[in-house]
């Protein structure tokens, strides 16, 4: 008996459990600090374009200088609705077609890695038309769909679709049979097994899907956008090419790069978000 | 066997005595797999009795089976062969669905904690996923469960933040949570340094003393196995059979310096001993081909 007076004695004058002062230091706020080693290679990486263009001659002399884009944004585009407008555009596209790869993508990939019939029968077409560039799908679309907005669309949604679709299925495949047991074990229904545990198990690759999806939808902004639109950071980029406006070409290039980073921006805090348990640091 | 008798109160965090280990019994079983078209013999004539509240460690070389065995024990994997009883329930026999309950539960090899889930979250999954409990009434015990562990201080982490013995705890907190009758423990602490391991082990042995449960501790380390068990079963190559059951009649409760007394090292010798003559027989008779 003397060996358990200790230990329970310690037990019986507990406390109301105080679930906040429980919380572990390392987990904090993620504080937003300026990267300034980013900053200065972006800002190098504009001075070698300047210098390069100048100095350097050969296959440089006909791309503008960083002076005269510049200036050219200056002058035909910071106070031009038409250009903020297609910022706009392009955004809604992009998160339309991003979001339906995400809605149709993340449920396809799950029935093809949890499917054993599903897989054989469509897994063989996936993989078919996973190589098939976004570009090629644009004449198809316009004759397929009843307006441009649903053909650009369909483009922004094709690119990242598959790439989810790939990931999500990789990762149902190498999920770790033991969580399921255990949580089968601990009580869990079946139907709450596969919600709760395949699921959040699934969230990592789900946000690496995402990620390159993002990306992948900003890549082929300009080849739907070159279907029917009058505004948009892609029909901006393809218009400038169109009429050798090099300089509206960078202006495009680097808007869209822009918006690139800044849907990323979302993406990583989203993916944050929906996983607290990653990287708590 | 000392551990198995010795009578302490109900510890206010622990199950009373009425929840403690259950009898298992494994009677004849084997396991084949039919992978391809060709059958492979994981287990074969099987039979093993524990005890209530007795501490069975399996000893056999990686690979052998003993996994196999304990996921039919645990309610994973379907038997081809015999039955199993738990308390004189059978709750394993061929034709029967694997069930999985909580009053049987893993700490795996690999460790399974929920990585999206905190450590006292993970610890609460069991009763409130059998409705024993409200999430509220679960949260406070497994605070004190997680008190009486001494990781009350980590509870709000995730487990990556956790070191793996560190997690391997919360894993034996958590199987412990749901008052389980037979704790399978598959190779827990296999993949820690040296220091860790000792540590583990007198975690192990504390809860072990404290919660009176049914053990069954695979493992292919011997020297482990005889320091914590009170038979230790010692397992052939593929297909497993049981070869040799070591009665390890040392005082509990266990300290690390036990490791260094006379009598655990005359036990281990004999064992080394008797292992090796089996597998030098085993070898003579060519049965590691078979593997």
């Amino acid at each position: 008996m003397r060996k358990t007076t200790a230990p329970s004695s310690k037990l019986s004058s507990r406390q109301p459990p105080r679930l906040a002062a429980l919380t572990f230091p390392a987990f904090r706020l993620h504080t937003w600090r300026v990267n300034w080693r980013g900053a200065v290679s972006v800002g190098g990486f504009l001075l070698l374009w300047e210098l390069l263009v100048r100095f350097g001659g050969g296959g440089f002399e006909g791309i503008p200088t960083l002076a005269q884009v510049l200036s050219t944004f200056w002058n035909k585009y910071l106070t031009s609705d038409r250009y903020w407008q297609s910022w706009l555009v392009s955004f809604e596209r992009v998160g339309y077609g991003f979001s339906l790869a995400q809605l149709l993508g993340i449920p396809l990939g799950l029935l093809l890695g949890t499917r054993r019939v599903f897989h054989e029968v469509v897994y063989p077409l996936v993989e078919l038309l996973r190589p098939i560039p976004p570009l090629a799908w644009v004449p198809l679309s316009i004759l397929f769909w009843p307006t441009a907005e649903l053909s650009i669309i369909f483009i922004t949604f094709i690119g990242p679709f598959f790439i989810i679709v790939i990931n999500v299925h990789d990762a149902v495949r190498s999920l770790r049979k033991e969580h399921l047991w255990l949580a089968r074990s601990l009580g869990a229904t079946r139907g709450y097994a596969f919600r709760r545990i395949i699921l959040p198990a699934l969230i990592p690759s789900i946000a690496v899907g995402m990620t390159l999806g993002i990306a992948v939808s900003w890549n082929v902004v300009i080849a739907a956008e070159m279907i029917a639109s009058d505004v948009g950071l892609g029909r901006l980029t393809w218009e400038g090419y169109v009429s050798h406006t090099a300089t509206t070409v960078i202006v495009g290039m680097i808007s869209i790069g822009l918006a690139g980073y800044l849907s990323a921006l979302v993406v990583s805090y989203a993916e944050r978000r929906l996983m607290p348990w990653h990287k708590v640091t | 066997m000392a551990g198995a008798t010795t009578q302490l109160g109900p510890h206010a965090s622990f199950p009373n005595e009425a929840s403690a280990g259950a009898r298992l019994a494994v009677r004849d079983v084997s396991k084949t797999y039919d992978t391809d078209g060709a059958s492979v013999e994981a287990l074969k004539g099987c039979s093993i009795e524990v005890e209530a509240g007795a501490f069975v460690a399996i000893v056999g070389p990686s690979g052998c089976g003993k996994s196999t065995l304990l996921n039919m024990i645990a309610g994973f994997d379907t038997v081809s062969g015999g039955e199993i009883y738990m308390d004189g329930r059978l709750v394993a026999a061929p034709g029967l669905p694997p069930r999985a309950g909580p009053d049987r539960v893993v700490v795996f090899q690999n460790g399974a904690l929920f990585p999206w889930k905190t450590v006292l979250e993970n610890v609460s999954y069991g009763p409130v996923r059998q409705r024993t409990l409200t999430r509220k009434q679960a949260e406070n015990k497994a605070v004190e469960l997680l008190r009486a562990c001494k990781l009350d201080a980590v509870a709000g982490a995730y487990p990556a933040q956790l070191s793996s013995g560190m997690q391997r705890r919360v894993e034996i907190a958590r199987a412990l949570m749901n008052e389980p009758r037979v704790l399978l423990l598959d190779e827990p602490f296999r993949a820690m340094d040296s220091v860790s391991k000792t540590t583990m082990h007198r975690h192990l042995l504390d809860m072990y003393r404290i919660s009176r449960k049914t053990i069954l501790f695979i493992t292919h380390d011997l020297e482990e196995a005889i320091y914590l068990a009170d038979s230790v079963i010692v397992m052939t190559t593929r297909p497993a059979m049981i070869k040799l059951v070591i009665s390890v009649k040392l005082q509990r409760p266990r300290h690390p310096r036990i490791l260094f007394s006379r009598e655990y090292l005359e036990l281990k010798r004999e064992a080394a001993e008797s292992v090796h003559e089996e597998a030098r027989k085993a070898f003579e008779r060519g049965e590691r081909e078979q593997a």
